[in-house]
């Protein structure tokens, strides 16, 4: 009698695991299709980007769409370089990119080793002044920079968004929450040593910060890869344009043409896709580890 | 005795000379960033205060200061536009952000769990956020076509009527809300860096007590959560402010000086500004509507903060107690 009471408690268990196993399944299939639905619907934009850029302009709002021409236009990408200077609207926004990045991750990083590591008088106070410009829009000065750089004939030169855009405050609270975690001892010990503050910045702390430096690089480049109003405001002869303001030129002078305006975009979207993906894992642990996420 | 003054003093003298070498030192690195911050942030912001006094204007022969006549032409709707970009700004903040909050929050717990393709999944909804937003925007701005666009196609194709989007005022604000969701990878992001820090003793506790998965959300997850939905509001409501692409190139109003139509309905607060300094050129009420913008973000930023304490679960805070 026990056993078949024990036996019973058994199945009973048994069948309490299985349903509980057949929910959590179900639970796991209802995730995957709310997933692939929610990110096919992310996709559409992209392949709707894609085909229409080897698209006769005709074709371009067929209906019903027809995601895979028969007669792929491959032209399209020849032409657009033909059309505008778009190869200089490449080069001025890859100059812009580079320089910016560069700069950004260079005084951001020494501030915020500053801000972290060396206990100078009135640090606190001046970083969080510094810190609140964050969430000052660029919009409420915007009017009177753009006076100053015209005073200083800097206006319509790429020098101008240079010297505005090397500084990120977010660049510093980046760097500065990752430098606190490094501890103390390691950079105590370095001084010991004799080593200068400098190169314990150079030696020690910066290859320790990998993560926070691909996590800037990439929102930074990102940044003024895709940068419109500043660039809008300041630059306005052809020859300094950068890709997004000439694919708005696309926009407004060949209006008609939507084929080529997605061929010049598919082709400006590329060096910021690349570098997303390469450094994707850093970038994901680096704002793992900084706390920016409050 | 002696000795032990002397080396008082030398210790006081030794540590007088390491400060002010450490201050030194402090400035010397932090100078860069000071400098560019000085120069082109805090001067114009210090003049933009002064300029929005003034009907300064780029090329007029003298400027005056007018007193508050800047602003009191804004709220007395003298200045046609102010009110209609305040109310699509509101429409905007409060629909795209709680929108946001609440897909890239289910994103993101979706995305915790133990999901086959993680990185692919998190690479496609952050692809979006790395395409220029006015290259997207110019995407979507063909999308929405209402005759022809992909977005009506896709809803008759399922049965639902089409929209009007972007060319009936009603729907231009629901259609900037659709993009700005279109961009929430960053969010999404954040979120799920967050929920991995979420310790699984928690979820356990639950699985003990015999509580199914929407216990666990409601009672660890969302709590656990909150610091990090706090962060991403307020980071969220203050980049909804400022939001200027999807005025400028969704509702570009090419043939108007002005963006934003029709009727002004998607007219956003930035754009708006924009317009009126360097289309019709008045930076002196400009800048005063560019202040109305600083003081609106404070306003809602010190909001946040106050309910903060009421809403946000912090661990440390329940340790100390």
């Amino acid at each position: 009698m026990n056993s078949t009471i024990i036996s019973q408690k058994k199945e009973n268990q048994t069948s309490f695991f299985i349903k509980e196993k057949s929910k959590q399944y179900a639970l796991k299939a209802a995730s995957y299709f709310v997933l692939i639905l929610t990110s096919l619907a992310v996709l559409v934009p992209f392949l709707w980007m894609l085909s229409a850029s080897i698209k006769l302009d005709n074709d371009v709002f067929e209906f019903p769409v027809r995601w895979i021409p028969e007669n792929p236009r491959w032209e399209n990408y020849k032409e657009i370089w033909e059309i505008l200077p778009f190869s200089i609207f490449y080069k001025n926004t890859a100059i812009l990119a580079v320089t910016i990045t560069v700069l950004s991750l260079i005084t951001s990083s020494l501030a915020a080793y500053a801000f972290s590591k060396i206990k100078f008088p009135g640090r606190n106070a001046i970083f969080i002044c510094y810190i609140g410009t964050i969430a000052v829009p660029f919009q409420v000065y915007m009017i009177p920079q753009f006076i100053m750089m015209r005073k200083l004939n800097l206006t319509d030169t790429l020098l101008s968004l240079i010297l505005l855009q090397s500084f990120s405050a977010f660049g510093v609270f980046l760097f500065r929450q990752f430098f606190i975690s490094i501890p103390e001892e390691l950079s105590e010990s370095a001084r010991m040593d004799g080593l200068s503050e400098f190169g314990i910045y150079l030696r020690i702390i910066l290859p320790l910060a990998k993560p926070a430096i691909a996590t800037l690089t990439i929102f930074q480049f990102v940044f003024v890869w895709n940068n419109f109003l500043e660039p809008l405001v300041y630059l306005t002869s052809t020859d300094k344009k950068t890709l997004q303001l000439g694919i708005r030129m696309f926009m407004t002078q060949y209006t008609a043409d939507y084929a080529l305006i997605m061929a010049a975009t598919v082709v400006s979207l590329i060096p910021v896709v690349i570098l997303f993906f390469s450094m994707q894992r850093f970038f994901i642990e680096g704002i793992a580890t900084t706390g920016i996420k409050g | 005795m002696d000795y032990s003054l002397n080396t008082s003093q030398n210790f006081i003298k030794r540590t007088k000379k390491s400060n002010r070498r450490k201050l030194w030192l402090g400035l010397l690195f932090t100078s860069p960033v000071l400098l560019g911050y000085t120069i082109f942030v805090l001067i114009p912001l210090i003049v933009t205060t002064v300029l929005s006094f003034t009907n300064f204007s780029i090329g007029a022969k003298n400027t005056n200061f007018i007193g508050f006549e800047n602003y009191i032409n804004m709220f007395n709707g003298q200045d046609v536009y102010f009110w209609p970009s305040v109310k699509a700004t509101l429409l905007y903040v409060f629909g795209s952000v709680p929108a946001n909050i609440v897909f890239s929050f289910l994103i993101a717990v979706l995305l915790n769990a133990n999901i086959k393709g993680r990185a692919i999944f998190r690479g496609i909804f952050y692809l979006p956020v790395v395409i220029p937003l006015a290259s997207g925007c110019s995407i979507w701005l063909w999308m929405f076509q209402p005759d022809f666009g992909i977005v009506n196609q896709l809803l008759k194709a399922v049965g639902l009527p089409g929209g009007t989007w972007l060319s009936s005022d009603t729907t231009v604000i629901l259609s900037f809300i659709i993009v700005s969701m279109w961009i929430c990878g960053n969010t999404i992001v954040i979120f799920l860096a967050g929920l991995q820090e979420i310790p699984s003793h928690l979820y356990e506790a639950i699985d003990v007590d015999g509580g199914n998965a929407f216990h666990k959300l409601l009672y660890i997850t969302i709590p656990m959560a909150s610091p990090i939905i706090f962060f991403n509001t307020v980071m969220g409501v203050i980049n909804a402010f400022q939001a200027f692409v999807q005025t400028a190139v969704l509702t570009p109003g090419y043939s108007q000086m002005m963006m934003g139509q029709p009727n002004n309905s998607g007219l956003l607060y930035v754009p708006y500004i924009y317009t009126k300094a360097f289309r019709f050129s008045q930076m002196g009420a400009a800048s005063a509507s560019a202040i109305i913008l600083l003081i609106a973000i404070a306003i809602f930023t010190v909001i946040f903060f106050k309910m903060q304490n009421s809403l946000v679960y912090y661990e440390g805070d329940a340790k100390k107690k």
